[in-house]
This record gives C-alpha cells, sequence and structure tokens, in this order.
C-alpha cells in the first residue's frame, strides 16, 4: 500500500524495522493532486516513515511554504506518496500499540472480535 | 474514454468465484458500473484527479473503472480477504497503479477515521438483510463523513423516502440521478429494483 494512505488514518504509523518488503514502482506524476493532499498529511509522520523504510532521499524535513507551484518539491513528495509501497510490513496505532499487518500491500484493520 | 470504451473494460474485471451471501456478494454489473462512473466523472467531474474511496468494493469493478478514468488514487475498502485478493489480481491485470487497498469493516470504522480526506466516495453498498439491517444506512453515513464533495451510491428504489428523510436530518442534499433495472440471481431476489443517489454536503 501507499504511503500515503497511512497518513489518512491517524491511527497509523509504519516504522522501517516493521516493513520487510518494500518496492517503488512508476507512477504518473498529477502535481494537482499532489498539492491537495499534502494538507490532508502530517508532514513530520511522513518523513518520519519514508525514513524507516529507506527513501527520505531528498525529502525536506520540513514543509516548504508556497509549494503548489514548486514542481521539484511536488515530485518529490509524489515519490515518497506514491510511488514506494509497503508490500509486506505492519502499521501500528500510536496510542494503543496494537499491530495492523500489511500482507502483499493490503493493510488488514479488521479488530479481533475481542477488540471490537 | 467513451461509455461503450469503458463498459467493454470493465467486462474484463474477474468476479467474485464463490460468492458469500451474508455479505451480500455481487458484483456491480459492468453496464451498471460504467454508466455510473460516466455520469459521475462527465456530468460532475469528481473522478479525474481526485482522491476518492469505494466502499464495500469487493472485486473492485468501481474502482477499476475509476481508476481507468484517472482518478488521482483509489482507494478500496472491503471485509472479505477472497474478494481483495481477485480485486489484486484485477488491478495487477489491468497494470493500474493508482489503486489502493484496505482490508476493514466500514460498519466499525470510527467517525473521524478518514473524516474528510477523500474528495468522492462511490458505492454499491451491501443493502443489509434481516441478518444486518440499516447496513446501506451505516455504510451511507460513513461516506458521508469521508467524502468532501460527493458521495455516489445505489440504493433500492423501495428506500428511496427514506434515504431522502435521513439526508435531510443529516443536513445533506440528495438527487436521484438515475433509475437503474437490476437483476440479480435468485439468491438476491429480494432486490428488485435500484435507483443511483447521490449526496451533496451542503455549502
Amino acid at each position: 500500500m501507499c504511503i500515503c494512505i497511512l497518513y489518512l488514518n491517524v491511527l497509523s504509523r509504519i516504522s522501517g524495522s516493521q516493513a520487510t518488503e518494500v518496492k517503488v514502482s512508476e507512477v504518473e506524476f498529477n502535481p494537482n493532486f499532489v498539492s491537495r493532499m499534502i494538507p490532508k498529511l502530517e508532514w513530520s509522520a511522513l518523513v518520519q516513515a519514508a525514513d524507516g523504510l529507506g527513501h527520505l532521499q531528498d525529502l525536506p524535513t520540513e514543509l516548504i511554504a508556497d509549494y503548489e507551484a514548486n514542481e521539484d518539491f511536488l515530485r518529490k513528495v509524489h515519490r515518497v506518496l506514491l510511488e514506494v509501497e509497503v508490500l509486506e510490513g505492519c502499521l501500528q496505532c500510536p496510542e494503543s500499540g496494537r499491530e495492523f499487518p500489511i500482507t502483499r500491500g493490503v493493510p488488514n484493520m479488521l479488530l479481533n472480535e475481542e477488540e471490537a | 474514454m467513451k461509455l461503450k470504451e469503458l463498459e467493454s473494460c470493465l467486462q474484463q474485471v474477474d468476479t467474485f468465484e464463490e460468492p458469500k451471501i451474508l455479505l451480500e456478494q455481487y458484483p456491480t454489473s459492468p453496464h451498471i458500473a460504467a454508466c455510473m462512473l460516466y455520469t459521475i466523472h462527465n456530468t460532475f467531474d469528481d473522478v479525474e484527479g481526485k482522491l476518492v474511496a469505494d466502499l464495500g468494493c469487493g472485486c473492485g469493478v468501481l474502482s477499476i473503472g475509476a481508476a481507468m478514468l484517472d482518478a488521482g488514487l483509489c482507494v478500496g475498502f472491503d471485509i472479505d480477504d477472497n474478494a481483495l485478493e481477485i480485486f489484486k489480481r484485477n488491478t495487477e491485470e489491468f497494470e493500474l497503479t493508482n489503486i489502493d487497498l484496505i482490508q476493514s469493516d466500514i460498519s466499525s470504522l470510527s467517525s473521524d477515521a478518514y473524516a474528510k480526506k477523500f474528495d468522492t466516495v462511490i458505492m454499491n453498498p451491501p443493502f443489509g438483510t434481516k441478518h444486518n439491517q440499516g447496513m446501506d444506512m451505516q455504510f451511507l453515513k460513513t461516506a458521508l463523513t469521508m467524502a468532501t464533495t460527493a458521495v455516489y451510491s445505489l440504493h433500492k428504489t423501495s428506500t428511496r423516502d427514506h434515504i431522502q428523510k435521513k439526508a435531510s436530518d443529516w443536513g445533506v442534499n440528495m438527487k436521484v440521478i438515475a433509475e437503474l433495472r437490476y437483476d440479480l440471481p435468485a439468491s438476491y431476489k429480494f432486490h428488485k429494483k435500484k435507483s443511483v443517489s447521490v449526496s451533496f454536503d451542503k455549502l
């Protein structure tokens, strides 16, 4: 699953040690789409995840101002958001510590019967 | 892409191998999916470049259609392993990179899990049988928290008034876009007609 989905769900965090298989693929770049995704994300968490997965590269650790018009920056965000995929690993809820496995790119967010 | 082309592509989507009746699994027909998506895209411009959610995505007919119409990213949510596996296979066969899948139970998502994160929600939700009545309304309610622009959903014609009332209770506009005849396998014979409706958030 792409990293960006993790950050849409406030309950999820992923750390490098928990991702055992990561894939990078080519996805068509849509600057408007990336630009509109940015306000929905928690920037520091995104940076941390990318770093943990070993894919931080040159992504700025602070969100820059006026990013909408900055194609260079948007391309960096696009790469991390849409092209880096976790195939095997897990998400961890930062509050409860509960872990949700990711298998073949699909995270399983189902709660066990006891927890629901 | 023309409507006929879209419908023709969606006919290639693999569907449930062993549909689970308790989950009300049946594929959205390529014709209905294509018409629905075509309208959402051409009339309302709510697909291309947008972040779209497909609740109860099953094998992914609606998501795949949305991805083909150049959604920015389409995220499918479903509870069932088997359905998601088939969906995954479909995305690989169609070589679509703008689709993501999440295994979850829509009826137990917390209300702020994805609040206002998606531009558009599209869905063909379960209607609810005597075992899980009101499932369609649960899906609708959740969908409305997730979408910032609109929710497009298929419902039984017989529930139209009820949905209209709920919509006004919830402070959203509801509009019927089309009425379609839906022939389902005999095991689902309590589903007769369906209509497409849309809910907008009031500004």
